[in-house]
């Protein structure tokens, strides 16, 4: 399984793709932001915004089960239905169900489970790093973001596309 | 012309001290560069969130670490690894370090280590909100002359 780590540092050049998701994806991808944290959320949500991209954000991951209708009393009703999103990222450390935990429910759920998951984490844990990719995450990221993180991520989104 | 020059020259130096000194680091200068005609206000914002997060959580850490009966540095952890999150977002680098400081004391369960901690990071949060109060009155006063924000490399 192919992988890359992302941490702070990482520049990578662009080899003359758009900058805009827009014209990568057709449209504005629509992605659901998870983090526990406002200032995070707030930073994820503008690095998203400024790469074209439709956001929401939650707080944690019983919001966004719910957001995705994965919520528990709607487990059946997702039934033929398209996922409003095209992309999840999710932090990794939140509490309650954690960004792992939130990534194997999506993983479970067969309207859902083509939608790529990526997450973030302010710790550099290569078990934890390994356990989400074995899981199914397409990228594990290291925070802070930077807007060159979000020009990568959609880079490599780009690549796995069919 | 001359004032905004000036109000300019302020605004370069002023910033420069700030990363030079640890106050800021390189995620600052990150989160100015998302600013744009869209959120012109960017920075300030987050920054506002910032302080208003700080604050709460120091008072999170304070209660719990005045338990008599007993702290529990679960908790206290728990709003020092906010805390390290946040400011590591915004690019508050001296109070992410006393943040990871302050972890390992909650770790070790050391109560007079946390507290020691809590009283730096209360310092340094202060110390970085009046920084950051006088960058942003440089800003307007710059906007306000007629003049634009350098861009701080």
């Amino acid at each position: 399984m192919l992988y890359r780590i992302m941490d702070g540092d990482y520049r990578g050049s662009c080899g003359g793709c758009s900058e805009d998701m827009t014209v990568e994806f057709g449209y504005e991808p629509h992605v659901l932001a998870v983090d526990d944290n406002l200032i995070d959320r707030t930073l994820v949500e503008k690095l998203l915004k400024n790469s074209s991209c439709k956001v929401t954000t939650a707080e944690n991951g019983l919001r966004a089960l719910e957001f995705l209708g994965l919520g528990s009393d709607e487990r059946n009703s997702l039934e033929g239905t398209v996922s409003k999103v095209n992309l999840v990222i999710t932090d990794y450390c939140m509490p309650g169900m954690t960004g792992y935990e939130l990534l194997k429910k999506i993983k479970e759920s067969s309207v859902l489970k083509e939608v790529p998951v990526v997450i973030m984490s302010s710790e550099n844990i290569p078990t934890r790093i390994n356990q989400c990719l074995e899981e199914g995450a397409q990228m594990f990221m290291l925070k802070p973001l930077k807007q060159s993180d979000v020009r990568q991520l959609k880079r490599h989104l780009m690549k796995y596309r069919s | 012309m001359d004032v905004v020059n000036q109000l300019q020259r302020q605004f370069i130096d002023y910033s420069a001290s700030l990363h030079r000194e640890g106050f800021l680091d390189d995620q600052f200068t990150q989160l100015q560069k998302l600013q744009d005609d869209n959120s012109p206000d960017f920075v300030v914002e987050v920054a506002s969130l910032f302080f208003e997060d700080c604050e709460k959580l120091i008072n999170n850490m304070a209660r719990a670490l005045e338990q008599q009966q007993g702290v529990d540095f679960k908790q206290v952890d728990a709003s020092v690894h906010q805390l390290k999150g946040s400011s590591s977002s915004i690019g508050a680098m001296r109070v992410k370090d006393v943040c990871i400081a302050f972890r390992s004391f909650c770790e070790a369960q050391n109560r007079e280590g946390c507290l020691r901690c809590l009283q730096q990071v209360t310092h340094e949060y202060s110390l970085l909100k009046n920084k950051l109060q006088t960058l942003f009155r440089l800003q307007q006063q710059i906007l306000a002359a007629g003049g634009s924000i350098p861009v701080v490399e």
